[in-house]
């Protein structure tokens, strides 16, 4: 990429920054996630006085409060994610047919700075914001959670990065969405893919549980081709992956505790998955009459 | 005559089995004005996206300095104002300019800002927003977007559609301006009298193809002598100012009485209406 279109890459960006927070989009997201992020305080606050108070004295088969930190900590995760894919999929919205179909995209790719990085632009832009803003929330409720309950993860800062990059191959699916439908279209299609992405993990998590090839597999499958699902997956698991014992056994079989850890080849194909959808992007893009 | 600013050699352009463009060919100087005229639909929007690398031809090409239409340096070359364009509301028009600059490269700062929206008339107006201004402002202001790092080229589709008489004769000094700074304007535009009035070159097209092409006056050409006598009016087609004296003295000389005499031109829109035969869009 030469100087001129970084040059223009970092405008693009620019812009797009300036626009949410003239438009006062990230003030919106600021005010509910600080919702949120009260929300879950109270609720692992009265968790955890709840669950300490009728554990004490009981014999200690399972660690209640453990099962306690990592179930509402793994909820706090898949809020996150989804608190970050619905940022994502709303900083890609429309970026190439709902904005060549108002007009506004034409003023920007006659210039010299091209349609391939006028693209990588926008999602180096949409992807930056939506990881950062999932590692800081996904930071904020652990320090909640140590805060009220004095739990921690098993793993703190790989979960952290499973989330990141999860949101950023969002980021890219919804901007190849973007290059082939409408902005109704894209936002149905994108949050469709996103829930049976993780129905799909649900389905495993339930195969395991009852032991079942089947289910599981269908889960192995759909970790594959949607790898934030698999990375969401493998953060949970990375929660309680040094829990042992009935505690450890029961967190995994919940809604809550993913059974697969992310190997190399998990983490190697989610970039590669990446470039490929990004390429895919751009391939559409490029063929697109404006 | 030195190599054209834009070059179009037998473009042709389909969608799906829909003929957008079936083989024209045309060329603009630099420092020459062309007005694009023809129906809706008979492709002018088309021909121009082609020109900035907005839409892929189906066949022949399209050069600007010689560089293939939509190549980097094609486009580093020109301007282009859109028939249909939005910018963000939420930017000002200062704003705007300076992001257009950003990707063009531009090192004009503020002052070419400043001079750009002083040519429009929106000196006073560089930091409001786009959303409050009026549709009119906002045509002006994409004008000025399409100057941003003096292009040689400038494409414009329908400039003026949303302008009042004051903006339009604006946007008319402005192109004349442009004019004799050497660059090359190609103008499409439903506004006969505007385009008769301000290009150097006329080419009409309709269902894709060229149909007439020529100088305001080599298409306007001669209309007719009306005479009107003693025994009713007369009427010579084809004959010119020229022909008058010598059509009242033979008039005259034949005992007939002259009580008038008009040269009617033929206007670029009966011309243009002659060679779309009658067809809209």
């Amino acid at each position: 990429m030469s100087g001129g279109q970084l040059r223009s890459a970092a405008a693009v960006v620019g812009l797009s920054i300036r626009e949410g927070v003239r438009r006062r989009v990230f003030l919106a997201v600021l005010v509910l996630t600080a919702g949120f992020l009260v929300l879950y305080g109270l609720g692992a606050h009265f968790a955890f006085r709840d669950v300490d108070e009728f554990a004490a004295g009981e014999p200690k088969i399972l660690d209640a409060h453990a099962f306690t930190g990592a179930t509402i900590f793994g909820m706090a995760m898949f809020a996150t994610l989804f608190l970050g894919a619905v940022l994502a999929v709303f900083l890609t919205l429309g970026v190439v047919r709902g904005d060549a179909e108002s007009g506004l995209l034409q003023p920007i790719v006659v210039r010299p700075i091209g349609r391939t990085t006028m693209l990588l632009a926008r999602f180096g832009g949409a992807a930056a914001i939506s990881a950062a803003y999932v590692v800081v929330v996904y930071f904020a409720a652990y320090a909640i959670t140590e805060a009220t309950g004095s739990w921690s993860p098993d793993h703190l800062l790989g979960p952290a990065l499973a989330l990141a990059l999860g949101v950023a191959i969002i980021a890219a699916l919804s901007l190849l969405a973007s290059t082939l439908l409408s902005v109704t279209a894209q936002g149905i299609v994108v949050f469709m893919v996103f829930g049976a992405g993780l129905i799909a993990g649900l389905l495993a998590q339930i195969g395991n549980a009852i032991d079942s090839d089947s289910l599981h597999q269908i889960g192995r499958v759909a970790s594959w081709a949607l790898p934030f699902e698999g990375l969401y997956s493998a953060g949970l698991h990375a929660l309680i992956s040094g829990t042992s014992g009935l505690t450890g056994v029961v967190l995994q079989l919940g809604p809550f505790g993913g059974s697969e850890a992310a190997g190399p080849e998990m983490i190697a194909w989610s970039f590669a998955y990446l470039g490929g959808v990004l390429a895919l992007a751009a391939f559409v893009f490029s063929r697109r009459d404006l | 005559m030195a190599a054209p600013v834009l070059a179009v050699h037998q473009l042709s352009k389909r969608y799906g089995s829909q003929e957008a463009l079936a083989g024209i060919d045309l060329e603009v100087q630099a420092g020459q004005l062309v007005g694009l005229l023809g129906p809706n639909g008979a492709g002018k929007s088309t021909l121009t996206k082609i020109a900035c690398g907005l839409v892929r031809p189906s066949g022949g090409r399209v050069e600007v300095l010689g560089q293939p239409a939509g190549s980097p340096p094609a486009r580093a070359a020109l301007g282009y104002l859109a028939e249909l364009f939005r910018f963000p509301g939420w930017c000002t028009a200062e704003e705007l300019l300076r992001f257009h600059q950003r990707l063009v490269g531009s090192e004009g700062g503020g002052a070419e800002r400043r001079e750009l929206l002083e040519l429009v008339d929106l000196g006073a107006a560089a930091g409001k927003r786009i959303e409050a201004m009026s549709k009119g402002m906002q045509q002006r202001l994409g004008v000025a977007q399409a100057l941003i790092g003096s292009p040689r080229l400038l494409l414009l589709d329908e400039p003026t559609s949303a302008l009042d008489p004051v903006g339009r004769r604006i946007v008319r000094e402005l192109l004349e301006e442009l004019r004799g700074r050497e660059v090359a304007v190609l103008l499409n535009s439903h506004l006969l009298s505007e385009v008769e009035l301000i290009c150097d070159h006329v080419a009409i097209i309709a269902r894709g193809r060229l149909v007439k092409a020529g100088t305001p006056a080599e298409l306007a050409g001669p209309g007719a002598v009306e005479i009107e006598t003693g025994s009713g009016v007369r009427t010579f087609e084809g004959a010119g100012r020229d022909d008058a004296p010598g059509l009242v003295a033979d008039l005259v000389a034949a005992g007939e009485r002259v009580y008038r005499v008009e040269v009617r031109h033929s206007s670029l829109e009966d011309v243009y209406l002659a060679a779309v035969g009658g067809q809209t869009g």
